[in-house]
């Protein structure tokens, strides 16, 4: 299918890999759907077959075809030495990777979920992401940790928290958030091209989802730059910032609340770290009103950090208090009417951006 | 008497099934179940060399007799300049951390600082044997391992001391030695991180053989370690993919049955380690790790295995740290006769021993080379005492390869492309 379709596809040049935010919109044709998941695939699959030394780690990912079949077809494709099927070690593979990162290898890791990942998480953060620093430049790790991270329907405590905010709190780390097939290709191309650590945190329910893809989003050089946010909605009253599975429910909720005459500006934050400040000062500059959202656990997460910064960068322009809009502070309830109240729904934004266009008393602390 | 005299604690050792095994070994094609491996040891035909194989693993913890019966033979296993290479790095490594101790009491190096006084002979055993391309992963205890590989002294002294001259301009300190050039992956102060890293490296070397077909690729990974490690999931989840996927790395354990104040004897269900091996299909091999002779007879079996592609091997190497496990240890849940039994097996001492005795070299030669040695260790201490401390600018530098990783400024354009960037303090 993809042979076909790179036949009729625009020749672009490798200095064209970071076009601006509008030149991206000119070229959306919106004719082609991909899911999620072939967004992933293809870009395992480019990036596989244009460096050899690139190579995906991880349970599952062999002949299983992926736990999430995010691997799919790639064993036959690469064979065994280039697919590992590893035991269930992941502090052990996890850190396999990074000592072949050591040398030059790139290695994909793949934990079967984020959670997992804390049973790697001495290497994630101790080998890989302090190593450039500790060897004063002499040992750069090029390797990608990807996989789902955040609820998915009623998997339980355990096999639903967001490691955002984990993650982003560590320096020498890249953390990414696809939210569209085009985020998911364009960051994954560019993690693992990327010479530092990249933590990519995908999202399970969004694997099925279809968005429209342009033609320069099938060129096998497509790349999205690391550090930038992308604008989904341009907008003038209140800024929303997201990332991940909440951009879908912002722009849901920006569409709620035109029809009250309330005009949102939602941010995709695709880079968690580092977070593009200056596209989010921007914005608030403009709107004079933020809500942050996120899927996470409140205390310490993204929001409070971007809150923070708005504060420190632009408060004089802040016409409302900030509203961060997060999971509620529990380990995640099995119940299905449980975890619909644990995670953010569509409702919450659309009352927290009246409250926050309408307010003239304080801030009440409810998200 | 210099050489290994089985101490009391590894008495269970002498057991009927290491005996059995003495004649099976020179019968070279025979798999060894000792071993445990389902791979044969291919030993070479020639006499000499079975010979070695006897005095190398299997007696190692041998009754006297055995000894005297082969001190005969001894005389061919290293030459003159080979022995004088051995004495000179275990000097250099007893002298420089001597001189660590003295510095860290002066206030010039901080921090933790820990002293591999007594295990000399692990290190130069086996380093000595790598190549450049070779890979070494420490410990935190890590000056000698970096000595050995070839690192610079000067580089290593500045480094503990903080100096932007150090082999990670400072940023690494004591625990962290990192070397690109004599591929020495650290230093980590997680006990058993560097277990994964160095199967990692193992991995790289296998990979590139086959998949990147670099077929003269046979670089070889020695990963170092304690005996309390030996008990930590990283080092089984790794010797479970090392010898499913056959990588080239030798696993190193320094069992100086010592964790800090916790005895090997207390912490471990069954303290014999190198029988962790066969539990997962790979020779494990236990040697005097006092006499660097023996310990080189092992490392050459065990290297040359993973040279030819054969796979890992678990090397435990009885040893012995005659200081603290750091500076600031105060050392006092040691037996004292034990620690003054293992002093009169000082490895040092034994090696001078060894090569006066059978005119390998003159006692003017060794002392020649004492001096020497002095003469290094201070002038390392000088360079690095002469060395600016880093910039402050370094503060910001080698966060990420990449350095626009620090994201976008407030003006839109990348953070670190600001001239002002790197002057900046903790708020980035």
């Amino acid at each position: 299918m993809f042979g076909v379709v790179k036949q009729k596809m625009l020749r672009l040049s490798l200095t064209q890999i970071r076009p601006a935010v509008s030149a991206l919109r000119s070229y959306s044709s919106a004719a082609k759907q991909m899911t999620v998941r072939e967004a992933l695939n293809s870009a395992l699959d480019e990036e596989m077959s244009a460096d050899p030394k690139v190579f995906l780690m991880g349970e599952e990912v062999g002949e299983y075809q992926g736990a999430y079949k995010i691997s799919k077809g790639l064993l036959e494709k690469y064979g065994p030495e280039r697919v590992l099927d590893t035991p269930i070690t992941e502090a052990g593979f996890a850190g396999i990777g990074v000592g072949a990162a050591y040398y030059g290898l790139k290695p994909v890791v793949e934990f079967m979920t984020f959670n997992f990942s804390m049973q790697a998480i001495d290497h994630i953060i101790n080998s890989a992401a302090k190593s450039n620093y500790m060897s004063a430049g002499q040992m750069s790790v090029p390797i990608v940790f990807r996989g789902p991270n955040g609820a998915a329907a009623g998997v339980g405590a355990q096999h639903s928290q967001c490691y955002a905010s984990w993650y982003a709190s560590c320096p020498g780390l890249k953390v990414l958030m696809p939210y569209s097939s085009e985020d998911a290709r364009g960051l994954l191309k560019a993690a693992i091209r990327d010479p530092d650590p990249v933590v990519f945190l995908e999202n399970e329910l969004l694997y099925g989802e279809s968005f429209p893809v342009s033609d320069e989003f099938l060129d096998s050089s497509f790349c999205l730059p690391i550090g930038k946010a992308k604008i989904e909605r341009v907008g003038k009253d209140v800024t929303i910032t997201a990332f991940s599975k909440m951009v879908g429910h912002a722009l849901k909720a920006a569409e709620i609340l035109e029809k009250d005459g309330i005009d949102a500006e939602v941010i995709n934050l695709r880079s968690i770290r580092p977070l593009d400040r200056s596209t989010i000062s921007a914005s608030i500059r403009k709107t004079n009103r933020l809500i942050t959202v996120e899927e996470g656990f409140p205390q310490h997460g993204v929001g409070a950090e971007i809150c923070a910064s708005v504060v420190e960068e632009s408060f004089a322009y802040l016409d409302a208090p900030v509203e961060r809009i997060a999971g509620a502070d529990v380990p995640m309830p099995y119940a299905a009417n449980l975890e619909r109240m644990a995670v953010p729904q569509v409702e919450d934004i659309v009352r927290a951006a009246k409250r926050a266009c309408y307010r003239s008393e304080p801030l009440a602390a409810v998200a | 008497m210099a050489f290994s005299a089985p101490t009391a604690n590894f008495t269970p050792l002498n057991t009927p099934f290491l005996r059995s095994h003495d004649n099976t070994l020179v019968s070279s094609l025979s798999p060894s179940p000792f071993f445990g491996s389902t791979a044969k040891l291919r030993l070479s035909s020639s006499p000499n060399f079975n010979l070695h194989r006897r005095s190398g693993s299997v007696v190692a913890v041998s009754e006297a007799v055995k000894e005297k019966k082969f001190k005969s033979t001894r005389n061919l296993l290293i030459t003159k300049e080979e022995g004088l290479e051995l004495y000179e790095d275990m000097v250099l490594g007893r002298a420089f951390e001597d001189m660590c101790a003295q510095m860290y009491y002066r206030g010039k190096m901080f921090g933790f600082v820990h002293l591999y006084n007594g295990q000399e002979a692990v290190s130069t055993g086996f380093i000595k044997l790598l190549k450049l391309q070779d890979s070494v992963v420490s410990t935190y205890r890590d000056h000698v391992h970096a000595l050995s590989k070839g690192v610079p002294a000067r580089a290593v002294m500045s480094e503990l001391f903080g100096k932007t001259t150090g082999c990670c301009r400072g940023q690494g300190g004591s625990m962290h030695m990192f070397s690109r050039e004599h591929n020495l992956l650290g230093g980590f102060a997680f006990i058993g991180e560097g277990i994964p890293v160095a199967t990692g490296a193992a991995f790289t070397s296998k990979y590139k053989r086959e998949v990147l077909k670099e077929a003269d690729c046979d670089h070889v990974t020695l990963a170092f370690f304690g005996d309390g490690t030996c008990n930590n999931g990283q080092f089984f989840e790794c010797l479970n993919m090392a010898a499913l996927w056959k990588l080239p790395i030798v696993f190193v354990v320094e069992n100086n049955l010592w964790a800090i104040g916790m005895s090997h004897l207390r912490s471990t269900s069954d303290p014999q380690i190198y029988k962790k091996g066969p539990a997962f299909g790979m020779p494990g091999v236990h040697v005097d790790g006092m006499d660097v002779l023996k310990v080189r007879e092992v490392a050459k079996d065990a290297i040359a295995r993973a040279r030819r592609g054969e796979g890992p091997t678990l090397v435990e190497c009885e040893t012995y740290r005659f200081r603290g496990h750091s500076l600031a240890d105060p050392d006092e849940l040691r037996d004292p006769d034990e620690k003054a039994r293992y002093a009169m097996r000082d490895p040092i001492a034994a090696l001078k021993k060894y090569i006066i005795e059978n005119n390998l070299a003159s006692e003017a030669e060794l002392k020649a080379i004492d001096k020497k040695i002095d003469e290094v260790v201070e002038d390392a201490v000088e360079f690095a005492d002469e060395s600016p401390v880093p910039p402050r600018s370094q503060l910001l530098e080698n966060v990420f390869a990449d350095p626009k990783g620090f994201g976008i400024g407030p003006d839109g354009r990348y953070r670190c492309e600001d001239p002002k960037f790197t002057q900046g303090t903790a708020h980035v």
